[in-house]
């Protein structure tokens, strides 16, 4: 189990916790298959496909979000 | 008799406001990124049963309230007045609009969906069973695309001729927080029914992501961005550079007949001169530099919006913004803050936290808009760029870049002060790339926006002109009440590397920024060195002849970037932060800097060469 903000670019994970509520209004709540699709050039935030779209989200956040990472 | 209204509701960016403005004939600005409509727009929705007032609530992602745009979507989607609730969907990320279509259904009954977009979804190769999806919500559904405006109003009024009829078995309940469900449970709700409605072919790796990547990439990201910009500023200065020369040749070349007829027609010569040298001249200079730059930057930059490059700048500059303790969307307000910086305060509502929002808010004006852009452009032209486009465009960009260092150290400087606190949680939806409505864009930015800004301005030079004439013909003395005002200011004005003139100009364009530059030369005229106007390289004649230099150049281009907003701007600040007190430090905030700039470049330029 590794926060969300560990993702890689092309990695697919499971959230398995999640304590930020104004992403779990955008569907993202425990269960829910996210991949991590892009890497701002420095480094912070992060983009996630959630339920189809596309989200960037900050580093602060995305640490607060338990996932378990998709074996391919 | 009471009106009837339908709110349109929806996620950001799924098309709303083209919906709207089909249905309502009206010309709600669009772009591609979440957040685009602010305040709501509320239009005429002429039907075969009579007319229904239109809202078009600002995009939400919930009902939980996050953002003050967000606030007014939910009081219009729970408002129970209202007769129903058309809820917009982006047909090709169903799942996730779900959620707030099924928290909209706890609330109220008197609501269709409808599932917009329906051309991309079709080749992003995903069907959608309409039927079973109504079944399932127990509502009715349609699907609507862009390319087929009559037939999606056709099916629009169906659907509100339902919900008109149907208002008295639908109950609303207007917003009760309790009523609002675990968003863990909604979420299920929201995958249950995708998965049974949504099939999907093969997923091929879409063009939008590989555009992204490489705009997002670590080494070309940046460069590749800057080279867009630098792109828009060169077609810009060189599509501009003729017209603007064509239109100036014959505006000024109506000068003197205007004055001759006025005289004709029997009217006092000091009238003649006030209307002709004062008023006229003004209009005409003002015409002739901003309409054409105007008319070629709007346009492409509408295109940029529409196709979805700017959530990618935010995305990309956030981390900068982070640093600062800001929010990354605050590279959008700055964005809009090229076009207009007022209109870019009101934008600043996107912004989630008010803290952060007062930030973006009271540094917007270090953006040039488009009132300064043809300052910045007049002056490279002649003292920098001279006939090379491609020079002139970057250092145009050079002055963007300090722009945005100075909105960087000022937003630092604020959040170390007077704006202390944590950074608010920052979620920034970055949408899938839409090819643009060329057509469509090139016209309405020249009609909605071009002509606008450009009747604003206009409205404000004429009588500036007649002022300013006044102000430059009646003496005191032996001198005109301008060239008082203009000498007490000039040992300040000198001591930054400008002149009294400079600054008186300044301050008498803060109706306007656009009108800087005409008071500025209506002044050195005054003073008289040069009186007949042939072209507008005259303009870099009249400067020399009162003394500008490299260094005076240098640091007017400085001074127009930092220094006290517009008046407008100044007013739309104390609207949305409901206080005096920011419009004081956006007024000060930026001045101080641009004299403290300034004056380091004068001091370092006078002692080195």
């Amino acid at each position: 189990m590794i926060g969300l903000d560990k993702l890689e670019v092309g990695q697919m994970a499971r959230v398995v916790k999640t304590e930020e509520k104004r992403l779990s209004d955008l569907g993202l709540v425990s269960g829910t298959q996210v991949e991590c699709v892009l890497k701002s050039p420095l480094g912070d935030p992060k983009a996630y496909r959630i339920r189809g779209a596309v989200m960037a989200v900050r580093k602060a956040e995305a640490r607060n979000i338990m996932v378990e990472v998709s074996n391919l | 008799m009471n009106e009837t209204r339908i709110v349109l509701a929806g996620n950001p960016n799924v098309g709303k406001s083209t919906i709207f403005n089909n249905l309502t004939g009206m010309h709600q600005h669009t772009g591609n990124w979440a957040g685009k409509t602010v305040v709501n727009a509320k239009g005429v929705w002429k039907t075969e049963d009579g007319l229904i007032t239109l809202i078009d609530a600002p995009g939400c992602y919930s009902l939980n309230v996050g953002s003050k745009e967000e606030e007014v979507a939910r009081d219009m989607i729970c408002d129970p007045e209202c007769k129903g609730v058309i809820v917009v969907c982006d047909g090709t990320r169903l799942e996730r609009n779900l959620i707030l279509l099924l928290q909209i259904l706890t609330h109220r009954k008197d609501v269709a969906l409808c599932i917009n977009l329906m051309d991309q979804v079709e080749k992003a190769g995903i069907t959608i069973d309409e039927e079973l999806l109504s079944q399932l919500l127990g509502i009715r559904v349609i699907t609507t695309r862009a390319s087929r405006k009559k037939e999606s109003r056709k099916k629009l009024e169906e659907v509100a001729r339902e919900l008109q009829d149907n208002s008295n078995v639908f109950k609303s309940y207007g917003f009760v927080p309790e009523l609002l469900g675990n968003p863990y449970v909604t979420a299920q709700k929201a995958e249950n029914i995708a998965a049974q409605v949504i099939k999907q072919s093969d997923r091929k790796e879409d063009l939008s992501t590989k555009i992204d990547r490489i705009l997002t990439n670590p080494f070309v990201g940046f460069p590749v961005m800057a080279l867009m910009f630098l792109a828009i500023f060169w077609i810009t200065i060189k599509g501009a550079n003729h017209p603007s020369e064509v239109l100036g040749n014959i505006l000024f070349a109506v000068e003197n007949p205007l004055w001759n007829g006025l005289f004709a027609l029997g009217m006092p010569i000091c009238i003649c001169d006030m209307i002709a040298h004062g008023m006229y001249k003004v209009l005409a200079w003002v015409i002739s530099v901003m309409l054409p730059p105007m008319a070629i930057f709007f346009p492409l930059f509408t295109l940029l919006e529409d196709w979805g490059f700017l959530p990618r700048v935010a995305f990309n500059l956030d981390r900068c913004f982070r640093c600062c303790d800001a929010c990354g969307k605050q590279a959008l307000t700055m964005c809009m803050g090229l076009g207009c910086n007022a209109s870019a305060v009101v934008g600043c509502r996107i912004i989630d936290s008010k803290r952060e929002r007062l930030m973006a808010m009271v540094t917007n004006s270090l953006m040039p808009c488009n009132g300064r852009f043809p300052i910045l452009i007049s002056i490279i032209t002649i003292y920098f760029a001279g006939e090379s486009s491609a020079l002139g465009a970057f250092c145009l960009t050079a002055v963007i870049v300090l722009g945005i260092a100075g909105t960087l150290g000022l937003t630092k400087l604020l959040s170390v002060t007077l704006l202390k606190g944590i950074p608010s949680s920052f979620t920034l939806e970055l949408p899938p790339y839409r090819k643009p409505d060329f057509l469509k864009v090139i016209v309405r930015s020249l009609l909605d926006r071009t002509i606008f800004v450009l009747g604003r301005a206009v409205a404000v030079a004429a009588p500036c002109g007649v002022l300013i004439w006044l102000l430059a013909n009646i003496a005191i003395g032996n001198n005109s009440v301008i060239s008082y005002m203009s000498d007490f200011f000039d040992p300040f004005g000198k001591a930054i590397g400008l002149d009294g003139v400079l600054i008186v100009s300044f301050i008498l364009g803060i109706p306007a920024n656009e009108i800087v530059l005409p008071i500025a030369m209506m002044i050195y005229m005054s003073q008289g060195t040069l009186s007949e106007i042939t072209d507008l390289n005259f303009f870099g004649q009249l400067l020399e002849a009162n003394g500008w230099t490299m260094l005076t150049a240098i640091n007017m281009m400085i001074f127009t970037l930092m220094h006290w907003p517009c008046a407008t701007t100044l007013l739309s600040i104390k609207k949305e932060s409901g206080s005096w007190f920011w419009s004081l430090i956006a007024f000060v905030g930026p001045t101080i800097m641009g004299m403290a700039v300034c004056g380091l470049i004068s001091f370092l330029w006078r002692f080195f060469l």
